[in-house]
């Protein structure tokens, strides 16, 4: 009988090609996303040794950080230059060297983290990379999915396999059930909290317990989004009948007899009973709150209830950076979060750019008005996500409160493109990090779920979504 | 890929815990298509005011700080994005080398696909060698990565580990494609097996 194996270990397996003595693997990627921005200098690598991509079938490349959201896009002209030349380079190398391709015109374009999923091009047990470090998104599948730099950008290209030690073993698990009001990004934002966002550096995180059980698929990859913030280089979850039922009918999906097949092997995946774990983390979901970030690191996270820490709470050199951070963000030590007052709300995100992100957010919405003054938008993850959210009359909820009603792209999240804060403007944002400069220079942000950031949008300061939520939801 | 062998230089201190990939080169440098010229950006927002002026407290625009070609830095060095400008800004600005208690994952990988030695070592170590480099440049720390050492500017020496094989290809200068290649065959006989297993993919 061979030895009980994590999930992590199975797929790990399963796309070694070759492995040196000291155990160095060659290992083979099903799936390769590119965007604009990580892959110009991996293609003129190939060009200039006059190599061609490997396996262009499973390379997959769509714009998202550069491009403009708002509406005028349709010109097909974008202002900034330097943004221009990355999105037309994509353009031509997608081109040039075969690969598959979303251009802006087209209604499939979004975030590569959103078009994967939702094109079926993730699959469990797979491996997918990025040049971008978000691609533990993917994870939520049962897939090992991580981002990786430029120079490995041109290795998949060239050899479609990369070069890698195995990480350690990590669980997080959830218990129990979710309050009312508490979503999978507070659940994520938790577990950086407790773990610190060097926590999971060197390890593959696998997410597990009830809480992720009873969560969507979207929930699940916003959770898996935020491993590597919590230092992980993947997150996994554990394919099952959400899973399948998510990637079924999906246009690069397997079909009929394929698929069967392929669930037969999906089913497989699990991590054996007695598995060993190097690290285990444990939260029980009903001790989790609505969260908010304070500070410039993900780990600068307290629930809504909380007030700004001191810094001379902390410990080593992390006294220094919080005094850095209240600083940069204009915080006193004590202050109630509550009494933060907001400029912007974000609503999009390879986090929180799903269908359910938007629903959550205008479920708040509903009936409500932003606050005077307040700058609002949202921004879907992908044009199929805007189209169905339009099509389920959020998009006009959105509207009627005050908010921009975005094309889609990573925006904000980055501010690569036009969208981006302003010297001292605060955002509420759904982002995923809320480093110094993140959303434009000396901008501030606020790292929320969307229904905390419907709510603040609403009230004009970080507020705990739970008062506004109506009775029945609430009980 | 250039050698990394033995290397003596200036040392800046940067004592902050996570600075973060952001911090080393803001995104408004990711749109360039070019890997070079980035080092004039390293550190942008904390190196200088929105006028372009240098700001004249931050460690590498003092005078001893200029010729730096190891930074000695807090824990949870390069955290945030996979994006490689930031090794590539901290390559062009002539470091070489970094040491830390810890590093993010991603961007501890492509330090050495660009020719830099990123060391971890315990945080003792790393507040005396913190200590050493706040002496500017009259003090000159050196790294052995063949012998797997740093030493002080008082011959204080610390041993570091690192990965046998990203040793090897550090001190040699290997292209990874190039190596990878060698195993072709391998390549080609896992897509052959896998178009039988799993036909889906």
């Amino acid at each position: 009988m061979t030895a009980p194996k994590t999930l992590y270990d199975k797929i790990w397996d399963a796309h070694v090609t070759h492995e040196q003595e000291d155990g160095t693997c060659l290992l083979y990627i099903d799936r390769h996303l590119v965007h604009e921005v990580t892959s110009p200098q991996a293609f003129e690598g190939l060009r200039m040794a006059g190599r061609k991509v490997r396996a262009p079938e499973k390379t997959i490349a769509v714009p998202d950080h550069n491009v403009p959201t708002t509406l005028d896009r349709v010109s097909g002209v974008i202002a900034n230059e330097e943004s221009r030349i990355q999105v037309d380079a994509l353009d031509k190398n997608a081109k040039e060297f075969g690969v598959n391709y979303y251009p802006v015109s087209d209604i499939r374009q979004g975030i590569v983290h959103i078009v994967g999923p939702e094109q079926g091009w993730t699959l469990p047990g797979m491996t997918v990379v990025c040049g971008d470090s978000h691609t533990a998104t993917h994870g939520a599948f049962g897939a090992l999915a991580h981002g990786i730099g430029t120079s490995e950008v041109e290795h998949v290209l060239a050899t479609q396999t990369l070069i890698q030690k195995k990480s350690k073993n990590m669980k997080v698990e959830i218990t129990g059930k979710l309050k009312p009001g508490v979503t999978p990004k507070d659940v994520t934002l938790a577990i950086i909290g407790a773990t610190g966002t060097a926590g999971g550096t060197g390890y593959v995180i696998e997410y597990c317990g009830q809480v992720i059980r009873d969560m969507s698929m979207e929930g699940r990859m916003t959770v898996c989004n935020m491993a590597i913030e919590g230092g992980a280089r993947a997150g996994l979850i554990a394919p099952d009948e959400t899973t399948f039922e998510y990637v079924k009918g999906r246009p690069h999906a397997p079909k009929g007899a394929q698929f069967e097949a392929a669930l037969n092997w999906w089913k497989t995946l699990y991590t054996d009973e007695g598995a060993h774990f190097d690290k285990v983390v444990t939260l029980r979901g009903e001790d989790i709150e609505p969260v908010v970030t304070w500070g410039t690191s993900p780990e600068d996270v307290l629930p809504i209830s909380s007030v700004v820490p001191d810094p001379e709470s902390f410990k080593g050199g992390k006294v220094e950076a919080a005094k850095r951070a209240l600083d940069y963000m204009g915080l006193k030590a004590g202050q109630k979060l509550t009494d933060i007052q907001i400029d912007t709300v974000f609503i999009g995100s390879c986090t929180n750019g799903r269908i359910e992100d938007l629903r959550a957010a205008a479920e708040i919405l509903k009936g409500k008005k932003i606050k005077d003054g307040m700058r609002a938008m949202v921004v879907p993850g992908s044009g199929l996500v805007r189209a169905q959210a339009e099509e389920e009359g959020l998009a006009d909820i959105f509207k009627e409160a005050g908010f921009e009603w975005r094309l889609a792209g990573c925006s904000m999240c980055l501010a690569m493109n036009p969208d981006q804060l302003s010297e001292g403007e605060r955002c509420a944002s759904t982002s995923n990090r809320n480093f110094e400069g993140r959303q434009g220079y000396k901008g501030r942000t606020h790292l929320v779920s969307p229904a905390m950031a419907a709510a603040a949008a609403v009230t004009g300061h970080l507020t705990d979504v739970r008062e506004l939520m109506s009775e029945t939801e609430n009980a | 890929m250039e050698k990394f062998e033995k290397l003596t230089g200036i040392a800046a201190p940067m004592p902050l815990v996570n600075i973060d990939t952001d911090m080393i080169i803001p995104k408004v440098f990711l749109k360039t298509i070019k890997r070079s010229g980035l080092g004039v950006n390293l550190f942008d927002e904390m190196r200088y005011d929105r006028q372009g002026n240098e700001i004249p407290d931050f460690v590498l625009n003092k005078p001893q700080y200029r010729d730096t070609q190891i930074l000695v830095a807090g824990d949870n060095f390069g955290c945030g994005s996979s994006r490689e400008h930031a090794p590539w800004a901290i390559a062009d600005f002539g470091i070489k080398c970094v040491i830390s208690t810890s590093f993010a994952d991603i961007f501890y990988n492509n330090c050495f696909k660009n020719g830099i030695l990123p060391i971890v070592l315990p945080q003792e170590a790393v507040d005396v060698l913190m200590k050493d480099a706040e002496k500017g440049s009259n003090a000159r720390m050196t790294v052995d990565l063949e012998n797997q050492t740093v030493t002080t500017s008082d011959g204080e020496e610390f041993h570091f580990e690192v990965d046998a094989f990203k040793k090897h290809c550090l001190l040699e200068g290997l292209d990874d494609i190039g190596l990878t290649m060698a195993h072709v065959k391998d390549i080609d006989a896992y897509e052959a097996r896998m178009a039988q297993e799993r036909p889906w993919v």
